[in-house]
This record gives structure tokens, sequence and C-alpha cells, in this order.
């Protein structure tokens, strides 16, 4: 998925904060994203850099927290630990799968001066 | 002391730091439009869909016999997503349809917000279909709500059969999988049950229709699950 735009869609949630909450420079902005949703975490913090330019976000530091995949196998009808999207069940081998966490893409807190 | 933040302990500097917890989604923006086009959409009985693909698959040219084929029965109009230029949606308009043509410079994809923008150069389509092309590309618009009922991943049989597996995020994103350009199977060695397997590797729901836009096998299918799912969205 297209990394500038998440990384622009951070800066501005950023900045609508910095207005609510009366703060002039963010120093470190913890994101969330799950092992199964569709960001490339190394990209992501390689734009970032990027987009936050002229932003309070300018010179934070980014701490990207991996939370890990689970699914729901319809075979085995029971909840699996996935590693990537679209991996087999780790027990049957099969794809029934649903996706139960992991998914998550979201500004979780950040620390401001 | 050290400081917690930045790591520092040889200097006294005052930091006054604050912990503002956000707990948003970052597409949460997106989202957000998406909604307000899908309250639109219900509130007006419009089954909108979104195609996506690479480029060259052939979206317009199944988009201009599908919209050949429904104008008569119901309100139709098209929102054309390209880096650049006109082409497509006055394709459209060649046929006495509707279009929008959006351009994205340097975009990769659609948003939500762009396709509420377009909504307002385009018809009232109260009780009719609106078809998105998106920007030709299966990686970025997998992952932008617009709105839509359905996304419509088409795959023409002269890209390779293990596409799905090599872009999975949109095909487990799509709700039907078009093979097109079916006229030109027995030319190639596209094998047709191996794509339909690693599309369901990543989407056990996907439904899968074939046809070509060029000689029209297949079409009646496509008309029929419009039809049919048009139906089911009011």
């Amino acid at each position: 998925m297209h990394e500038i735009s998440l990384g622009r869609s951070v800066i501005r949630i950023v900045e609508e904060e910095a207005v609510k909450q009366a703060f002039s420079k963010v120093v470190v902005l913890r994101l969330e994203v799950g092992a199964l949703s569709p960001v490339e975490p190394e990209a992501l913090a390689f734009c970032f850099e990027a987009v936050a330019k002229g932003s309070p976000a300018e010179g934070a530091r980014l701490d990207i927290i991996r939370t890990p995949g689970l699914a729901w196998c319809k075979t085995c009808a029971t909840t699996v630990p996935l590693k990537a999207r679209y991996d087999p069940c780790p027990h049957c081998g099969g794809h029934q799968l649903r996706i139960e966490a992991g998914a998550e893409l979201r500004i979780k807190d950040m620390e401001v001066e | 002391m050290m400081c917690t933040v930045c790591g520092c302990h040889d200097h006294d500097h005052d930091h006054d730091h604050r912990l503002i917890a956000v707990e948003q989604d970052i597409l949460g923006k997106n989202d957000a439009y998406a909604a307000d086009n899908r309250r639109l959409f219900a509130s007006q009985g419009v089954f909108a869909l979104n195609l996506v693909s690479s480029p060259g698959s052939g979206k317009t040219s199944l988009l201009v016999r599908t919209v050949a084929a429904l104008k008569d029965k119901m309100p139709v109009a098209v929102i054309e997503g390209d880096q650049q230029t006109e082409h497509d949606a006055e394709r459209i308009r060649a046929t006495g349809v509707a279009a929008h043509q959006i351009n994205t410079g340097k975009g990769c994809h659609l948003d939500a917000h762009m396709v509420g923008h377009a909504l307002e150069h385009l018809p009232t389509l109260s009780g009719g279909a609106l078809f998105i092309e998106n920007v030709g590309n299966l990686v970025c618009p997998a992952g932008f709500d617009l709105g839509e009922a359905h996304k419509v991943v088409i795959l023409s049989v002269t890209e390779g059969e293990d596409k799905p597996l090599k872009y999975p995020d949109m095909f487990a994103a799509a709700d039907l999988m078009i093979l097109s350009k079916s006229d030109l199977l027995p030319h190639l060695r596209f094998d047709t049950a191996a794509c339909v397997d690693f599309a369901r590797r990543v989407n056990p729901n996907i439904e899968v229709l074939t046809l070509s836009a060029e000689s029209g096998e297949g079409f009646a299918g496509w008309l029929e699950w419009i039809e049919t799912r048009r139906a089911h969205c009011d």
C-alpha cells in the first residue's frame, strides 16, 4: 500500500491534535502496525521523515509497535497465530482463515512538548 | 538523571513532555469520507462498484460495453481515475453516458475524498449504477475504501495467473475477480483453474467470472451479477 499517503494521514492527525491539545512539537510518535496490516513498517519509517518536514512531527522519533496476527481457522474451528497475511493455517495448512487481530494501523499515542 | 525521551544525561534541560493518547486509525479520515459516500449512495439507491486492476487489463473496454448495455435500463455514470489525460472519460462519453475524469497527478490511487468531489460533477443516479475505474495499480488502491458496494478486480488472461499470490492485498479486498480478454485464451498458456485456486487462497469467498469485452462471451453473466448484487444492496 502507499506509505506516502499513509505518512501524510499520520501528519494530518498530528496537526489536528496540535491545535486541539496546544503543543508545537512531537518528540516521540508511537504507531501500532499489525503484522497482517498491508503496510511495510520500513517503508513507512523511510517516508515519514520526508512527509514530517515543516510539521510539528518534524524530527520526531517514530516508534512502530508490531502487533501479532491472529485468525479464526474454519477447518480447525479455533483461533490460530498467523505470521503474515495469506500464510496457511499453522495446524491444518488450509486457507479458510478469517483475520481476528493484527490488521491494526493506528496512532497509539505521542510525547509532545 | 537520564532523560527517558532523548536519552541525554550530560546536560540539564527541561523537556516538559506530555503524553497524549491518540488511538486513531491512520486511514480514519479516508474511512469517514467513504462512509459519507456510502450514505449518499444508500439514500439515492445507487449501486457503486470500484474497479481495480493493473494498467492494461481492459477495465475501460469492459466499462464501455457494460454502460452501453445498462444505460437504457437505469441511470449510469462513470468516474475515471488516471494519473493524466481525459482519454478514458472521453471513451465513456462516446457511449452517451456521463463520465468524470479524476487526474491524480503524482497519486497512485483514488481516495474517498476525490470521489466525493467527483460526484458533484455527475448527474444524480437515483436507483442507478456508478462505476469507479481506479488508477491502474494492483497495490495501493487495495487499502482505500471509496464507499463502494464491492471492489471488483480485473485480471486479463494475458497476465500471469499467479498475480493473486503476487499482489494478494487486492484480491483479498475484492468480492469479484473478472478474468478478462477470454477470447485470447486459445492463444495463451493461461491456467484458469490455477488462477482461481490462487485467488481463493488469499480470499476463500471471492467470486469469479470469465469474459471478453471484445467478443461479448461471458458478458451476460457479468450483467446478471450486477443485477443480482444491485437488488441486494437496497
